[in-house]
């Protein structure tokens, strides 16, 4: 079952910690947001494999924008 | 020869420079301010300079037309204003009351003051340090009580870089375990038309109300305006860039030059650093009870963390609570709900700033 990865708030991309084909397991950090000069983690939300990453470093998200994709 | 000028009271200025100077540098305590601070205390403390002398000094000039004539606090707020996104204010408005509570440290250091012997002015002045708002701060201090202004500023921005080593004791001490896991339900999302209103509407209702706090208010919500507005990005970019970097460098250099020796040297000035931190304790405290309070009466709970940042230090407070959210449940993610209160405490220092001159001028 595909399941997405949230962003978890507003801000830009500050690093890609997975690839695809990568395989997560839950609770694994996948992004890292930079909102108001912090760097917040953003976690898989289950077990899996990186099947879609939809946003590059340095891209503006907002809460609850589809970063990735894990099957 | 200015050599011969110098006095015991001007050398311990120049370490009180020196020090600032250091932290600003290697411990990048707020450096865009003390910095210039620093510095300033400096050349107001070598003797026969005449920088300071009313009507001919350098420095005076910048002082006299930049903070006398109230000239730059409004201006830092119409970069502020530029800044800030109303978002996460409007997407739970009951989270204004977080703001508002954290002005409790505000009055109870007022009232503190006057006891201690400190006149209504001054008092005010000392108290409006616990909003940890250093453009209000020197606002009121140009109005009420200019003799204080040096120590009032250098102790808001002082508690301002000191928001994470001050805060987090009392807020881990007044909240449980499970009450900083509490995960908070998101708000409704805020339209682009919405943002846009709320600055035309909020400065009719707070001016209407608190005429005194027009000139922060005013240019706070123009600065908002030009950046919700999205057809001006060139005076949203420059009151955020460019105009609030100039009028930083004055506003620095003339708080520090206000400090020599015979107006900081004297005992007042450890009572002005101690009441000051004493109001920035309350204001975070009261913020957190409020929330522990809006608890007993709602089943869509808070994050009693979020109320600590009801002080005015943006973004430092709401960054506290992040970090302190994420160290309790590495997955809540408070910093948005944070910002809530945050900008609240802003508005509100503003407000309580005017109050005073309304009820003391």
């Amino acid at each position: 079952m595909a399941q997405e990865v949230l962003a978890a708030l507003s801000g830009n991309i500050w690093k890609v910690s997975v690839e695809v084909g990568d395989s997560v397991e839950e609770d694994d950090e996948v992004f890292v947001v930079e909102a108001l000069k912090m760097e917040i983690p953003v976690y898989a939300p289950c077990d899996g494999t990186i099947s879609e990453i939809k946003v590059k470093k340095g891209d503006a998200v907002e809460e609850d924008d589809v970063l990735a994709v894990i099957e | 020869m200015g050599v011969f000028a110098v006095t015991p009271g001007t050398a311990v200025m120049w370490l009180i420079s020196l020090t600032l100077i250091y932290l600003a540098i290697s411990k990048k305590y707020e450096p865009l301010l003390l910095l210039p601070i620093g510095f300033g205390i400096l050349l107001a403390n070598l003797p026969l300079t005449g920088l300071m002398v009313p009507g001919e000094g350098l420095i005076w000039r910048f002082y006299h037309y930049g903070i006398e004539w109230e000239v730059i606090p409004p201006l830092i707020f119409l970069g502020l204003g530029a800044l800030t996104d109303f978002g996460p204010l409007l997407s739970q408005p009951r989270l204004i009351f977080l703001g508002a509570a954290a002005q409790a440290g505000v009055y109870v250091t007022f009232f503190a003051a006057t006891s201690f012997g400190f006149t209504l002015e001054e008092a005010a002045t000392i108290g409006i340090i616990g909003g940890a708002d250093g453009p209000t701060t020197i606002f009121l201090a140009a109005k009420l009580a200019p003799q204080l202004l040096g120590a009032c500023a250098v102790a808001a921005y002082s508690y301002m870089a000191l928001v994470p080593i001050i805060q987090p004791p009392i807020m881990r001490l007044l909240t449980t375990g499970n009450e900083r896991r509490i995960r908070m339900k998101k708000g409704r999302k805020i339209g682009a038309r919405e943002k846009l209103f709320f600055p035309i509407a909020a400065t009719i209702v707070i001016i209407l109300l608190v005429p005194a706090s027009a000139p922060l208010i005013a240019m706070f919500m123009l600065g908002n305006l030009f950046r919700e507005s999205k057809v001006v990005d060139r005076l949203t970019d420059a009151a955020q860039n460019s105009l609030m970097n100039i009028v930083t460098i004055f506003l620095g250099i003339s708080v520090g030059a206000t400090m020599n020796a015979e107006n900081f040297l004297r005992k007042d000035v450890l009572f002005i650093f101690f009441l000051g931190l004493v109001a920035f304790i309350i204001g975070t405290a009261t913020g957190v009870i409020l929330a522990k309070i809006m608890n007993l009466f709602t089943s869509n709970k808070i994050n009693p963390l979020i109320g600590g940042a009801g002080v005015s230090a943006v973004p430092m407070a709401a960054r506290v609570v992040q970090r302190m959210g994420v160290e309790a449940d590495k997955k809540n993610n408070l910093l948005m709900f944070a910002m809530g209160p945050n900008i609240a405490g802003v508005i509100g220092t503003v407000i309580a700033a005017g109050i005073f001159l309304t009820l003391l001028k």
